[in-house]
């Protein structure tokens, strides 16, 4: 289903971030978010989620306007979050964060062992607190909690940030299997490398502002878009 | 199952002690289980959700006037009047955090704080039926449950030991089940819980009013076991003890709160025989548990030596 974004205006109290912003985000691709720090894109993410009130605008699931929703009721709809910082519950179990995820939209056992079959590393560890996970595996544990969601749109903001190689490709990895099984993805990302590799399409957002939205074979070709946005 | 056989071990460790321990120890203990009772169902708004109230003493005390003023006012037998006690503790938490639940931190305490003083005198103002400070005695006569005599001090300790075992194995199961482990993540982050799409409202809700009634259950149990009911049982101390309790026994844990209360009870019991300064000593052996235990002494040993422990 398509995630829409129809002209939104939000803030922190009276202090106004996004600008009449408008995306689109389509089954089975990944819409990467890019600006400079403090452009807008994590409160985009937020907005969608309900997490901040719209001073105008709507989104829209499908037909579903999301933002007539109480926050609580966004996830209901199929729409994962993975806050940055990853955020999960500490003093909860591998087993109990992955149930927690799994019983919030009645989901089951199957839906748990296709997670823990994507993350294998994670049926090692069930019966440990998540405290004590490395940071891959916090990060691990993040995604396959919204995974057990099984999310028609994923929100994932800055999965890579602060890992090491290997769970960076881990990451890659999921964020493949998703989008081939048609989940919408939004991406915020600072790491341009990780942009080119994973992204179908790239919006630009300066001061709280919609600026282009471009495929990534554009990019690659020419890097003065980011240039012009991200400074690099 | 090795959670379950703790907790059943807990208790039965607790049964063989009724029949071994002298006069003086069981009524110790009878005490300390209703206490303890209490302090569970703080743990369960405080430990698991994150709510810190300083009132809870008005649940305690609902319960314990609701049998109290059921039995001597209206001349209704125990078990009926111990339903009261529940009942109007379980309708005063859910008024409390439907009110109460608008805030959130320093101000949640300062208003479950300020319904609890309104309990208080309440307490005194209606002191014609509550006989206020001084409070009343219930007859030994009419603590009874058909032909079993609940002061009796063996019967006592027995139906301190079910009120115990009930509230420990509640919330034993409350851990393992969706509803405990939503509550725990409340606690540890509301904005995530929201997004994967539970009503942190409701859970706050539903913590308050269990944490409520269970605490209610003791205040009821207390009334009837001792035969007192009084208006010091809804002041402010008494919303603090259990804090104390849950703290010092590890917050978040089942079995943290009768560690607590046990300890605190023959700390206090065991310096006042030595010094009229006893609750100096009793602050700064506190002051150290705090400094080193910091986790309160089940949490430590959780993060020691057992993690499994719930």
């Amino acid at each position: 289903m398509t995630l829409r974004l129809d002209g939104i205006s939000a803030g922190y109290g009276p202090v106004q971030v996004l600008f009449d912003l408008s995306l689109e985000a389509r089954p089975g691709e990944v819409l990467c978010l890019l600006g400079r720090n403090g452009a807008g894109k994590t409160t985009t993410l937020k907005a969608i989620m309900g997490l901040l009130p719209l001073m105008s605008g709507r989104v829209l699931l499908g037909a579903a306007e999301l933002s007539a929703m109480p926050a609580h009721e966004v996830p209901k709809h199929g729409i994962g979050y993975i806050p940055q910082g990853r955020r999960l519950f500490t003093e909860l179990t591998v087993a109990e964060n992955i149930e927690v995820g799994l019983l919030a939209r009645g989901r089951g056992a199957e839906t748990r062992e296709k997670v823990l079959t994507m993350f294998p590393r994670l049926r090692e560890r069930l019966s440990q607190r998540a405290e004590t996970l490395s940071g891959g595996e916090q990060q691990m544990l993040a995604t396959a909690r919204a995974l057990c969601l099984e999310p028609e749109v994923l929100l994932l903001d800055e999965p890579t940030e602060g890992l090491q190689p290997s769970m960076i490709s881990l990451i890659r990895d999921t964020v493949d299997v998703m989008r081939d099984a048609g989940v919408a993805i939004i991406l915020v990302e600072q790491r341009i490398e990780a942009v080119l590799n994973l992204a179908d399409r790239v919006a630009f957002i300066e001061n709280g502002h919609g600026r282009e939205v471009v495929d990534v074979e554009v990019l690659r070709r020419d890097k003065a878009l980011l240039q012009k946005y991200v400074g690099i | 199952m090795k959670v379950l056989g703790l907790h059943l071990g807990l208790l039965a460790l607790l049964a063989v002690l009724g029949m071994i321990l002298p006069a003086y120890h069981q009524g110790n203990l009878s005490r300390i289980m209703v206490l303890a009772t209490y302090a569970v169902g703080y743990n369960v708004m405080f430990g698991y959700t994150g709510l810190l109230s300083l009132g809870h003493a008005m649940f305690f005390g609902a319960g314990m006037y609701g049998l109290g003023l059921a039995m001597q006012h209206g001349g209704v037998g125990a078990v009926p009047a111990f339903g009261i006690g529940l009942v109007s503790a379980a309708v005063l938490s859910a008024v409390v955090a439907v009110l109460a639940l608008r805030t959130i931190g320093v101000a949640f305490m300062i208003v479950t704080l300020m319904f609890s003083q309104a309990a208080f005198l309440s307490a005194l103002y209606f002191g014609e039926w509550t006989r206020g400070d001084e409070g009343f005695v219930l007859a030994q006569q009419i603590r009874r449950v058909g032909e079993v005599d609940l002061s009796n001090p063996v019967t006592r300790y027995y139906a301190a030991l079910l009120l115990f075992s009930v509230a420990l194995l509640l919330t034993m199961r409350m851990t393992q089940v969706r509803f405990g482990h939503v509550l725990v993540a409340v606690r540890e982050n509301e904005e995530r819980t929201r997004m994967l799409g539970y009503s942190v409202w409701s859970h706050k809700f539903w913590a308050v009013v269990i944490s409520g009634t269970i605490s209610g259950a003791a205040g009821a149990a207390y009334a009837l076991l001792f035969g007192y009911v009084g208006a010091s049982f809804v002041s402010v101390p008494y919303s603090i003890f259990p804090l104390l309790w849950v703290l010092l026994g590890g917050a978040g844990t089942t079995i943290g709160p009768f560690v607590g209360t046990l300890f605190m009870f023959y700390l206090i019991d065991y310096l006042s025989g030595l010094t009229t300064a006893y609750m100096l000593v009793v602050g700064i052996v506190l002051v150290l548990l705090t400094l080193f235990a910091r986790a309160g002494l089940m949490g430590e040993i959780r993060k020691r030596w057992v993690p499994w422990l719930p």
